[in-house]
């Protein structure tokens, strides 16, 4: 154990390596509900030959290697299951590069999303990427990693869609670039028109390489922004209602909320539609294109445009929206966990009765989020509850119903949103096996060792 | 259960029909006018019961002391006519709904009431209220639930205003000084219309505010300025008071600009409008009171409630005007800077 201490310090330098109970503590959990599990060694590298130099230690070692951005992916994939070492990826943080014609960044495997954004803000004012409302710590890598949502996966689909690039050390220490940067410095496609070798390593949680540097793509930043929220009383009006507002194709993000509490929430499903503009003109068109095509619900009273008073639209135009975080503190003791599935709209109305009778049967406090992917192909929906961590009965109810609503979810057609382990099983069981058998292939080629991320998408 | 007073001899007598022949939504002379009002008392079907947008104004219209809107209000209940989407009025009900969290300061026998407005308590500060000020009360026990007319929902206000009245009662209060126009609207003609007694004296904040204005004249530097002011529907159900705003603006050296929307013919914030019938009306209603506001050259824009205030302030700032409630502009002219006037 002390060689392997020394090596790591041999490759990142004796401050950035621990072994110490502390630390192992600290990196064997992540702040959501899964059984914690201590690595033997974390390591913060700051460059791609040390990640490189890590990698080709474990794999000589046969050590398991687990890499990390902030930890707040909450489903356990942070979570070093067979010990190890935990890569934290943090220290690699920089902004290499900002296109501005062709709209595109170049970030490091361990760049916050907060950074990004502030980076952006600063130098490139009309200039944005798709933030997504975890806390400004996320990092872009790992959040294009698990497939996250943003602001713009309304109109650009899931965030790692928006990749126009990679750099991965593979699990033999090899590097390689994914996209067109393969063949020029040019970082504007992961993939077409060649094939599209970003499947390769997106959504395998890190069990297939390590992301050393990302391309995420760039969309204009209009000057205006605003927000409105339609309401209804039904969850059956929901599907409707966002077929007729992604068809004007005005809106820039549509969030769904429904909660029991405040009281002024209770009992209806508000729809939240943000559009954005760079004049009065622009944003009054986009406004009354937007309410015109709710005017049907409108006449029938089964829906309408709510006030939103100066507070609550301030609360909701902050990027990244904190009222997440606020939420996850509701139940003191700071427990906040979401099973998010990927389901399509049209199933919007079974998910939030389902999360109705979870919360009766485990007597929780909930919330029900959603997020249009795509002008409307899917949703992602989440169905989250707060606990108190101290209170080891309400820990075991949360638990029970989140993986009710997991399962619940793929039984309607729906599919995991960064699964944890068990949930991955379910649905490599599911899956049509000889899918299951090219994933199985996949790791296998790409990993042989299975020093990975283990326990991570491994075939059955 | 309380009963509207509603006399149907006094439409059947009526000269003028003034309350569907002012009513600047629906289309009426003045014989029909009345025969519809009297269809209405009497139950049958009536298109006003569909295209009334619930302006509150036939209520001022209305000279010969019936109350036009609560009728029609009342009818559209039991039929089962919704005016505003399910949801707007759950939504509603709920804000309304006491929870235990009101606030009181020290009760004197003169209190104001700031309703279940908290922006009333930020304003209501400086010289113009030292001589009652901590007397006041907030809080959804205190609201006064007149809002559900709009939603044609006439058994929250039932059940919940004579609990109100019993707790401000309770307070010991003799008199009280509403903020909120709604909320004088209330006491003085809601409960009155539906026979609940009140126990206490319910002032307006406009005759308070000129009354203290008089006490303070030394102070006043008149403000030389032009003002509109947006009148809102709450003060269709009070127009007693719509006199002081005038009698304010003269006290205070400020000019009220003729225009064409005011007194009788206000036009209202939208924002109810855009809730209950979305886009249109909202923008119909909104773009002339605006052009007809920008037309007048006023410098300001005067407000007596927060939620037009909410709705046009930042339309009014467009045009060119400086959106300020009306308690701002008195302290103002008492030589105090105001959070809102600077
Ligand atoms: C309050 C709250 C709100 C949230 N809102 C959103 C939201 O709006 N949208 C959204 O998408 N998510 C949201 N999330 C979920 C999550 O926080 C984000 O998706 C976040 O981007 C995850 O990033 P991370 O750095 O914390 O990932 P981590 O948990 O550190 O890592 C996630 C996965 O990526 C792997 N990984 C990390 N870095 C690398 C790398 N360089 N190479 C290879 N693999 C790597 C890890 O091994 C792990 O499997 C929210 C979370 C919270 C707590
Ligand atoms: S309500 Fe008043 S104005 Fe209208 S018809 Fe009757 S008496 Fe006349
Ligand atoms: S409330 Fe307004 S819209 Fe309705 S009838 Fe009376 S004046 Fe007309």
């Amino acid at each position: 154990m002390e060689s392997i201490v020394q090596a790591l310090a041999g490759i990142v330098g004796k401050p950035y390596v621990s072994a110490s109970a502390e630390e192992r503590y600290f990196y064997g959990r992540d702040p959501g509900l899964m059984p914690a599990h201590a690595p033997d060694y974390v390591v913060l590298p700051r460059s791609v030959e040390e990640i490189q130099a890590i990698v080709r230690l474990a794999g000589r070692e046969k050590i398991p290697l687990v890499p990390m951005g902030a930890g707040m992916s909450l489903s356990g994939l942070v979570i070093p299951q067979r010990g190890g070492i935990v890569l934290d990826m943090k220290r690699m943080d920089g902004i290499l590069k900002v296109n501005e014609a062709a709209r595109y960044a170049v970030v490091e495997g361990g760049t916050s999303t907060g950074k990004l954004h502030a980076h952006l803000n600063r130098y490139y004012p009309r200039l944005r990427f798709s933030t997504p409302d975890s806390p400004a710590a996320a990092t872009v890598a790992a959040n294009v990693m698990i497939h996250g949502q943003g602001r713009l996966t309304q109109q650009q689909g899931f965030n790692s869609d928006m990749v126009s690039g990679l750099e991965v050390v593979l699990p033999s220490g090899e590097l390689c670039r994914i996209g067109s940067c393969a063949l020029s410095d040019d970082w504007f496609s992961k993939g077409p028109p060649l094939p599209d070798l970003s499947g390769l390593f997106l959504g395998w949680f890190g069990a297939t390489g390590i992301l050393t540097k990302v391309g995420i793509k760039l969309y204009p930043r209009k000057k205006m922004r605003d927000v409105e929220i339609f309401i209804t009383d039904s969850p059956d009006f929901v599907p409707g209602i966002l077929y007729e507002l992604t068809h004007t194709e005005m809106a820039e993000d549509i969030n769904i909320f429904a909660q029991p509490l405040p009281l002024i929430f209770s009992g209806n499903h508000h729809i939240v539609i943000y559009f954005t503009g760079d004049s009065a003109e622009e944003m009054e068109f986009k406004k009354r294109t937007l309410f015109h095509a709710l005017d049907g619900f409108i006449k029938s009273k089964d829906g309408g445009f709510m006030t939103v008073g100066e507070g609550m639209k301030k609360t909701l135009l902050d990027m990244p929206q904190r009222s997440a975080t606020t939420f996850a503190d509701v139940t003191k003791g700071g427990g906040f966990e979401y099973s998010g599935p990927i389901v399509p709209i049209d199933r919007y109305p079974q998910c939030s009765r389902k999360l109705d009778e979870l919360a009766v049967k485990y007597d929780l406090k909930y919330h029900a989020t959603a997020r249009i992917i795509d002008k409307g192909h899917a949703m992602m929906f989440a169905f989250s509850f707060t606990f108190n961590r101290a209170d080891a009965d309400m820990l075991n109810r949360t638990r029970m119903a989140l993986s009710e609503a997991s399962e619940y979810a793929l039984s309607i057609g729906g599919l995991f949103w960064k699964p944890t382990l068990d949930e991955q099983r379910i649905a490599l069981e599911k899956m049509d096996p000889q899918t299951a058998r090219l994933m199985k292939r996949i790791k296998e080629e790409l990993d042989p060792q299975g020093i990975m991320n283990p326990g991570n998408w491994e075939g059955i | 259960m309380y009963q509207l007073k509603f006399d149907e001899k006094r439409c059947l007598a009526c000269p003028d029909g003034a309350c569907l022949v002012q009513c600047q939504y629906l289309k009426y002379e003045a014989d029909p006018a009345r025969k519809e009002m009297v269809k209405i008392f009497r139950g049958e079907d009536s298109p006003v019961l569909q295209d009334c947008v619930t302006c509150y104004a036939c209520e001022e219209y209305c000279k010969r002391g019936n109350h036009p809107f609560y009728l029609i209000n009342e009818r559209r209940e039991n039929k089962g006519i919704l005016t505003a989407p399910r949801a707007i009025t759950r939504q509603w009900i709920h804000i309304g709904e006491p929870k235990g969290k009101y606030e009181l300061g020290r009760i004197g026998k003169i209190a104001l009431s700031f309703g279940f407005m908290p922006q009333l308590k930020e304003i209501t500060k400086g010289r113009l209220f030292d001589d009652v000020m901590p007397s006041y009360f907030f809080g959804q026990e205190f609201f006064c639930n007149v809002v559900y007319i709009h939603f044609a929902n006439t058994k929250v206000f039932k059940e919940r205003l004579p609990v109100v009245i019993e707790n401000i009662h309770k307070l010991g209060v003799e008199e009280v000084v509403f903020l909120h126009d709604e909320c004088y609207a209330a006491f003085t003609s809601l409960a009155p219309a539906y026979g609940m007694e009140v126990p206490f004296k319910s002032v307006h904040y406009f005759e308070y505010l000129y009354n203290r204005l008089t006490a303070l004249k030394d102070l006043i530097r008149p403000l030389n300025v032009k003002v509109v002011y947006q009148r809102p529907c709450s003060n269709r159900l009070c127009g007693d008071s719509h006199l002081f705003v005038r009698k304010i603006m003269d006290r205070i050296g400020a000019t009220l600009v003729q225009r064409t929307y005011q007194d009788e013919t206000a036009l209202c914030c939208g924002s109810i409008f855009r809730a209950m019938y979305g886009y249109d009306l909202m923008a119909d209603v909104q773009g002339r009171n605006l052009e007809d506001m920008a037309q007048s050259g006023a410098e300001y824009c005067i407000f007596n409630c927060h939620g037009c205030m909410n709705a046009l302030s930042p339309l009014v700032a467009a045009r060119g005007m400086t959106p300020l409630h009306l308690i701002d502009l008195c302290r103002m002219a008492i030589g105090e800077t105001p959070e809102g006037g600077r």
